[in-house]
């Protein structure tokens, strides 16, 4: 009997739950600077995230998707993009996009029910949220199509969840980009569920990374907790797809200890026991653990950072509650380059209509 | 009927589909989060402690292969009810509804058929995230073969989600999330369907025909009450069975009144009402007082949350149409 032995998939951890290095370090991370950041953002996103659940609990801001426990993935993503890289999320990566340039204001504006959250020139062509599932994926494969058919040296990094890995969309993103060997690095972040579908129904084979091998595109599993392995796994991906040798799949192992989104309610789907388990293995507590032992990290420095980080995300709320309304006008101007007659004349009804409102209001 | 009896709409599509599981074995459920969650709405609640994983299922998340796993199904006889969680995320399943269910009948001359329901939720008006409020009915009812129906109230939920499921044809149930939860009726539940070919005429009139459906029923319905009180009395007909359109329960209220504005959520253009206003101008239009007129949503795209109040018909835009139909002749 033959093998292939392309079907083995690896797992890659540096850091384990207890904080301890289950491998020789890499050189970069004997160095402390970049480690400390990682562990300072991760901080910040927490701090973020948590301010945007209780916005919406009392009633300022929409419906919004946690990252909580998926840190690690949004700070990695941030910081190992080139500038001139080009970076397609889905709904689940608002740290990663505030690193690109995106403000946390934009990200409360966007859930906020704003469009204006997605207009931030400072993001480049980094593509906006991406709501309706695994329909970014192929976006990303054209990114990449162009930076090749250019002959850039950029790469593309594109994200989706567990349960997106099911659309046709991502399998047949990913297949065109193993057949024209694109510069794309496809990171799924398998955060053990869909909504209220686990991991396990959601796919018969016991990886997500394998669907790469159908696809031509070596492919690989990581702890997706842990920033040294995420770092070193797709920075080296992303460096593969800047020198045209082609895509990546990478599947990041985490897990969602939040709901799904504030207008879900995950008790009745999942047990605490479970639940209980994951919050060992987070992200930040293992960093924390790893930094102390390194004597890079104390007590007073962690009451300094979380100081700071609840200023910087009052500042952002702030901001966020200061945004002045949108006009009627901005309903229509942004459809065509020019506005259609037929549309100004619309316009002008919303107009009107908005006036009546408003008497009526008065009156009301 | 006492007040425990009563029940909303999202209730009244959960108990329709306890009644047709019970009585008909080849009625399977099928959608993502519809078995252990109950769907994100609630809609399927207990489905699956009643009738079991294998008629209530959980599926990985593919809109295609939700419809197209339904079409196979009914082609052997079930009956799937397949859930799309929201209108915005139907339309990978687009091509199989539209190249395969709307036809399978027609190009095997009956030989084989597809009688499936689409369950969908769709348009705005709570505060839901981008992709989760759009009104895209006209895309399905202009398609050959498919059946279009729209539920706004408890008791029409439950009638004509029976009849759909009873149905030999693929129907797409659209369900206005916004009055999911709105007002309660009693329903009882007594397998008691309603017709899929007439529209429902909610209240009599004489001046105007006021044509609405979905969610929009509720502005339309209060803009006839504020009228009344300035003694125009408008009559107010549910299309609910957008495809096929029952054109005759308009027509005879045309032709009464003279007067109607046609009410709908979704955006102007190449709409259901602009079906509707097309008709009226070939079978009523020399018993028109005034023109025809449209309030809807406007021709741009679904605003987020913030804006979405100066997109949806208001109450006050259904009294100003009227008040121009009325000053015209
Ligand atoms: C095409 C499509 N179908 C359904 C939905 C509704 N929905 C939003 S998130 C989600 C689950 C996504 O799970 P996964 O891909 O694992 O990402 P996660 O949210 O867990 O990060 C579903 C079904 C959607 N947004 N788009
Ligand atoms: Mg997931």
């Amino acid at each position: 009997m033959k093998r292939n032995p392309a079907c083995a998939i690896e797992y890659v951890q540096y850091l384990n739950e207890k904080g301890e290095l289950t491998q020789p370090i890499p050189k970069w991370a004997e160095q402390s600077n970049l480690l400390l950041r990682y562990y300072r953002e991760m901080v910040m996103a927490r701090h973020a995230d948590q301010k945007a659940i209780s916005l919406q609990r009392t009633g300022k801001l929409g419906t919004y998707p946690s990252i909580l426990g998926q840190e690690a993935i949004n700070v990695v993503i941030g910081s190992v993009l080139n500038k001139d890289d080009v970076f397609v999320p889905y709904y689940r990566d608002h740290t990663a996009m505030v690193m690109r340039g995106m403000k946390q204001a934009d990200v409360y504006r966007y859930w906020g029910g704003d469009e204006r959250g997605s207009a931030n020139p400072d993001v480049g062509k980094d593509l906006p949220y991406c709501v309706p599932i695994a329909t970014q994926v192929s976006h990303a494969t054209g990114v990449a199509a162009a930076i090749k058919i250019r002959g850039e040296q950029r790469a593309v990094l594109c994200t989706c969840g567990d349960g997106a890995t099911s659309k046709g969309d991502f399998l047949e993103a990913i297949n065109l980009a193993g057949v024209w060997q694109l510069p794309v690095v496809f990171l799924i972040n398998n955060n053990q569920w869909a909504i209220s579908v686990p991991r396990t129904i959601q796919c018969g084979a016991p990886t997500l990374a394998q669907k790469g091998i159908g696809a031509g595109i070596p492919a690989l599993q990581v702890d997706g907790n842990d920033v040294i392995a995420l770092h070193e796994i797709v920075s080296e991906a992303l460096q593969r797809a800047r020198l045209h040798k082609g895509a990546t799949v990478i599947e990041a192992i985490s897990y969602r200890l939040g709901d799904h989104t504030t207008a879900d309610d995950a008790t009745r789907y999942r047990t605490n026991e479970e639940l209980r388990d994951a919050w060992q293995r987070e992200p930040i507590k293992r960093l924390q653990h790893y930094l102390h032992q390194r004597g890079d990290w104390d007590e007073s420095k962690e009451q300094r950072l979380q100081a700071q980080a609840a200023d910087q995300v009052q500042q952002a709320v702030d901001e966020y509650l200061q945004t002045p309304q949108q006009s009627i006008n901005d309903l229509f101007l942004y459809h065509y380059e020019e506005l259609p007659a037929g549309l100004a004349e619309q316009l002008s009804e919303a107009d009107m209509a908005n006036q009546l409102q408003e008497k009526a209001g008065q009156r009301g | 009927m006492t007040e425990q009896n009563r029940i909303t709409l999202v209730e009244a599509v959960n108990q329709a589909l306890h009644y047709a599981m019970s009585k008909d074995e080849n009625v399977v459920v099928l959608g993502e989060d519809v078995a252990v969650n109950g769907g994100v709405f609630r809609a399927t609640v207990g489905l699956r402690e009643r009738f079991g994983i294998k008629r209530v299922m959980d599926t990985p998340l593919a809109e295609a292969l939700i419809a197209g796993v339904s079409i196979g199904m009914a082609s052997q006889g079930l009956k799937p009810v397949a859930e799309i969680q929201f209108l915005g995320f139907i339309y990978a399943a687009m091509e199989q509804l539209v190249s395969h269910a709307a036809r399978m009948r027609n190009r095997t001359r009956g030989r084989i058929t597809c009688p499936m329901v689409v369950r969908v939720p769709f348009g705005g008006g709570i505060h839901a995230p981008e992709h989760h409020s759009e009104s895209t009915e006209a895309l399905f009812a202009h398609i050959p073969g498919l059946r279009v129906v729209i539920p706004s109230s408890p008791r029409r939920a439950y009638g004509l989600l029976l009849s759909a499921v009873e149905n030999p044809d693929p129907i797409i149930f659209m369900e206005p999330k916004r009055i999911y939860r709105a007002t309660k009726q009693a329903v009882p539940d007594d397998g008691k369907s309603l017709p899929l070919d007439t529209c429902f005429t909610l209240r009599q009139g004489t001046d105007v025909t006021l044509v609405s459906w979905g969610a929009s029923i509720l502005e339309t319905m209060q803009a006839a009450k504020r009228l009344a009180e300035r003694d125009i009395s408008a009559e107010v007909i549910d299309v609910a069975c957008i495809k096929p359109l029952d054109i005759d329960t308009i027509l005879y209220s045309v032709k009464k009144t003279g007067r109607c504005v046609v009410i709908h959520e979704a955006a102007r253009s190449f709409g259901v009402g602009a079906e509707i206003v097309a008709q009226l101008h070939e079978q009523a239009f020399f018993d028109l007082l005034a023109p025809v007129k449209r309030v809807t949503g406007y021709d741009v795209t679904m605003p987020y949350y913030q804006m979405e109040k100066h997109y949806i018909p208001t109450t006050e835009r259904i009294i100003s149409a009227v008040e121009q139909s009325m000053e015209q002749a």
